[in-house]
């Protein structure tokens, strides 16, 4: 930042580079054709031109050899481009399963961090240099988009869903964090920045703040005072089935179908339970849609979580030796 | 004064305007507003799209005025929002998309098919009056305050948060859809039934092919976006759920709705626009277009392929991986007939006899423009490059360089080659160079360095942007410039076609010694088009019969 004057975005990120490759590929492939489209039409319109008012230009009708060519060398290309796109973005989307995660909620017209530790910040996200961090980004009201261009990553925020991004972070520093889905009349003003900083710095930031518990716990808290832990009992005696060791696991629907218990179904199942129903319960639940805030059912989803890995429950998930250990 | 023009197979006689001509054989606005003759209808079009060109033009200088400095000081952010949906929807819905086939479309397809009039003559006039009731209804929200959902109208955000006006808006552009549903069936009843004798499938011209192929878009794709606007109406009006998950519906679902229509309206736009290219370039060339059945089938097959290309606007919603790499991969399959056009429209010039006059000029113009944007089209193909340029200007300058840059220069070009034919009168032909030349700079420095701006990282829709990215402002600053600079070169025409209309010197039934139906009637043309009906004995684009 500092008010540099430079024509080409910050690389910050493990990604920008590979993503900055295929750009300079194809910005090579771009400069070639129209080089060699606008040195053809030049050429050609002075090399043929009318000379008598009367001239006409010769029957030429094509030539198979030469269109066959000129289908065939777009076509490698392009297929060529899309292979490489294909492989960037998926590394764009697949999170690695060590990845540190916070919590984003945008909402008209700001963007609010939680951190497992229960950190909570606003326009703001510290990372730590060198850890994949995983983003689980949800929207309050209408559709925004998390954008960090230093880091070449976008995810739109999408009401209704959670929708996750990762990156990690290669140079510390401040960068720009932007909205990029128009959201109305602050849109431009929804943007803030995320400050990556060293692992050690990291951890004092971490230890500065005075969370009030961590968000898993803020999350049992929650998860018991909806009562939800009347009939989800953790040793499956409950009304409804145990949530311990369910998350990302394939459940047994009523209809017979299976689906993967991850963080849209989770969502889906607090806010319209009635929607896919476990086998083997009754459709007992009520719908906690437009009863619970976007902030306490990311909680929530932290908490149920957390459940799966009992180690990790109430532990922040970058203590010191957790981070360096995630990168091996 | 003009050496080819005074120097034609006539020469020895200078033209002449016909006495009795569509312009002149009825007099009184009831001959104007009721009039089933497609000519007078293309030129009630040209009026009230010209009208909404300048309009939407206005608002284009109000954004680019207000991005020339960091600070949102020239309009409120509301103001703002509305500004540029209005840019977009009077642009999109009322100027790009009737452009081409609604002024010279109408013009054109049945005198270059020898055809008296469109199919349904009746229909066609009702499509103009649809249009203009579309239009009132944007006029009517412009007065009442303005809409700001952007002219995507996404949801939820047009549904259940905007504060403005966006059933009227959703309204207007469902009218004038129909206008171009109606439009999309005449022209295809008309190509498939009033062909003059001997004008076979092979011997059409290149501008009705892609006008077919435009139409079969028309006809299947707007009545999508007619249902999808009006499921927003309904939400917003009587809370169905659709799109709002607090109703139970799903935000993306409008997505897929919209951009199933507005992916092919992209083509709907441009494809008029090559066949306009492929006229003029052959014309003066004086040559058949190069490949002339590949450039007839790429037309069909960008209309076909343009329809599974729409998931590529939603690569960063979090869709399936595997729909994800689908989309992209057809989004490249898309860019392989747009190049077949453009290498065809190059090789055309190949020992040809080429005469740079100002519909020549706008065509070079388009080609250069659309390669730019057709190239970096494959920028955002390529979904992992689309995830960090998504939603940025680069995508800006990405669609007006094949939307503005391809279908204003294309329509251009288009006017240009045919003001002759349609006013019966010349206008200044080095006036129309300046103007072409303007147009062309003003362009590029409006729009290139919105590429550099986007891949800086700048969101679109942006009323504001961070002071401290200095080289935004300077990118912005040239953007603005040039977009001035632009207004120069679009105003132009305005004066010397308008002038030529009334005080030109007579055209002449063919001025630029080219070859099609259109050129072998008189300057203007008769109401019934053709004295006699014409009998079609040679293949289109027969220039140069004498060589093998």
């Amino acid at each position: 930042m500092g008010g540099t004057f430079t024509l080409f975005p910050t690389q910050a990120s493990t990604m920008a580079g590979r993503v900055d490759n295929l750009y300079f590929f194809m910005l090579a492939v771009t400069l070639f054709f129209s080089v060699v489209v606008a040195g053809l039409v030049v050429t050609l319109a002075v090399k043929y031109r009318r000379r008598k008012a009367d001239d006409v230009g010769a029957n030429i009708h094509g030539s198979t050899a030469l269109e066959v060519i000129w289908t065939a060398i777009p076509l490698l290309i392009a297929m060529v481009m899309f292979v490489w796109g294909t492989s960037v973005y998926f590394a764009l989307a697949k999170p690695p399963a060590e990845a540190m995660e916070v919590y984003i909620v945008g909402k008209r017209w700001m963007w609010k961090a939680q951190h497992l530790t229960g950190h909570r910040e606003i326009n703001q996200l510290h990372v730590p240099v060198g850890t994949p961090v995983k983003l689980l980004i949800s929207s309050e009201d209408v559709i925004h988009a998390y954008y960090i261009p230093a880091f070449r990553q976008k995810i739109d925020a999408v009401p209704g869903k959670t929708t996750t991004m990762w990156f990690e972070a290669s140079k510390a520093g401040t960068y720009q964090l932007f909205c990029a889905e128009y959201c109305g009349t602050q849109h431009s003003g929804m943007i803030g920045k995320v400050v990556a900083m060293e692992p050690r710095e990291f951890q004092q930031w971490l230890s500065g703040g005075a969370p009030a518990g961590t968000l898993t716990s803020s999350g049992e808290q929650e998860f018991a005072m909806l009562g939800c832990v009347t009939c989800h009992r953790d040793d499956g005696s409950g009304r409804a089935p145990s949530l311990v060791g369910v998350f990302g696991k394939p459940q047994r629907m009523a209809n017979g179908t299976t689906v993967i218990a991850d963080e849209s179904y989770l969502r889906e199942s607090i806010l319209n339970p009635q929607a896919k129903v476990v086998q083997g319960y009754q459709p007992l639940m009520p719908a906690y849609q437009g009863q619970i805030s976007e902030d306490n059912l990311v909680t929530l989803l932290a908490y149920i979580k957390s459940l799966e890995k009992p180690a990790a429950k109430g532990a922040p998930a970058t203590d010191e030796s957790a981070a360096p250990a995630g990168r091996q | 004064m003009h050496e080819v023009r005074t120097n034609e197979l006539d020469s020895s006689s200078a033209p002449t305007t016909p006495a009795v001509h569509y312009l002149n054989a009825t007099h009184g606005a009831a001959s104007w507003f009721f009039t089933k003759d497609h000519k007078r209808i293309a030129l009630l079009y040209l009026y009230s799209v010209s009208t909404f060109f300048l309009v939407g033009g206005i608002f284009a200088m109000l954004v680019r005025l207000e991005l020339a400095t960091p600070r949102g000081d020239l309009l409120s952010a509301e103001t703002y929002n509305k500004v540029f949906t209005a840019h977009g929807v009077v642009m999109v819905f009322f100027f790009l998309i009737p452009a081409i086939p609604a002024i010279l479309g109408n013009f054109l397809v049945p005198l270059m098919i020898g055809a008296k009039d469109l199919a349904f003559p009746r229909i066609n006039l009702a499509s103009w009056y649809l249009y203009m009731t579309g239009g009132l209804f944007g006029v009517a929200v412009l007065v009442m305050g303005g809409v700001d959902t952007g002219w995507t109208f996404y949801t939820p955000y047009s549904t259940a948060a905007s504060n403005s006006h966006v059933v009227l808006t959703a309204l207007g552009a469902f009218v004038a859809g129909f206008s171009s549903i109606f439009t999309g069936l005449n022209f295809i009843v008309t190509i498939h039934t009033m062909r003059a004798p001997g004008m076979t499938w092979d011997r059409l011209p290149l501008f009705i092919w892609s006008h077919y192929a435009t139409s079969l878009i028309m006809m299947l794709g707007t009545p999508v976006v007619a249902v999808t606007l009006m499921m927003v109406v309904l939400e917003r009006t009587l809370r169905l759920g659709f799109f709002n998950p607090d109703l139970g519906g799903d935000p993306v679902l409008f997505q897929h709705l919209f951009w199933f229509y507005s992916h092919p309206a992209v083509y709907i736009m441009v494809l008029p626009g090559m066949g306009v290219i492929s006229e003029i370039v052959a014309a003066f060339s004086r040559k058949p277009v190069f490949g002339y059945k590949m450039v007839a089938m790429a037309s069909l097959g960008i209309a076909l392929i343009g329809f599974l290309v729409w998931g590529h606007h939603m690569f960063t919603t979090s869709q399936s991986v595997l729909a994800a790499v689908t989309f992209s991969f057809l989004s490249f399959l898309v860019a392989i007939p747009s190049a077949i056009k453009v290498f065809n429209w190059t090789a055309t010039l190949y020992r040809g006899s080429v005469l740079l006059d100002s519909p020549m000029l706008y065509a070079i113009g388009f080609i250069g423009l659309f390669t730019i944007g057709g190239l970096t089209g494959l920028f955002l193909a390529a979904i992992g490059l689309d995830i960090h340029v998504h939603d940025t200007y680069f995508v800006v300058a990405h669609f007006h360089y094949v939307m503005v840059g391809g279908t204003l220069l294309a329509y251009l070009g288009g006017l240009h080659y045919w003001w002759p034919k349609i006013t019966g009168k010349l206008y200044s032909e080095p006036w129309a160079k300046t103007s072409a030349v303007i147009v062309f700079v003003g362009f590029n420095l409006t729009f290139f360095p919105q590429f550099v701006l986007g891949y800086m990282g700048m969101p679109r829709r942006y009323h504001a942007y961070p002071a401290e990215e200095l080289s935004w402002q300077v990118l912005n600053v040239l953007s603005s410039a040039g977009a001035s600079i632009l207004a120069i070169g679009l105003f132009l025409p305005l004066i010397y076609l308008t002038y030529a209309a009334f005080r030109g010197r007579p055209a002449g039934p063919n001025p630029w010694g080219a070859y099609g139906l259109e050129w072998e009637t008189t300057s203007p043309p008769p109401t019934a088009n053709f004295e006699v009906t014409p009998i079609v004995t040679k293949p289109a684009y027969y220039y140069a019969p004498e060589e093998h």
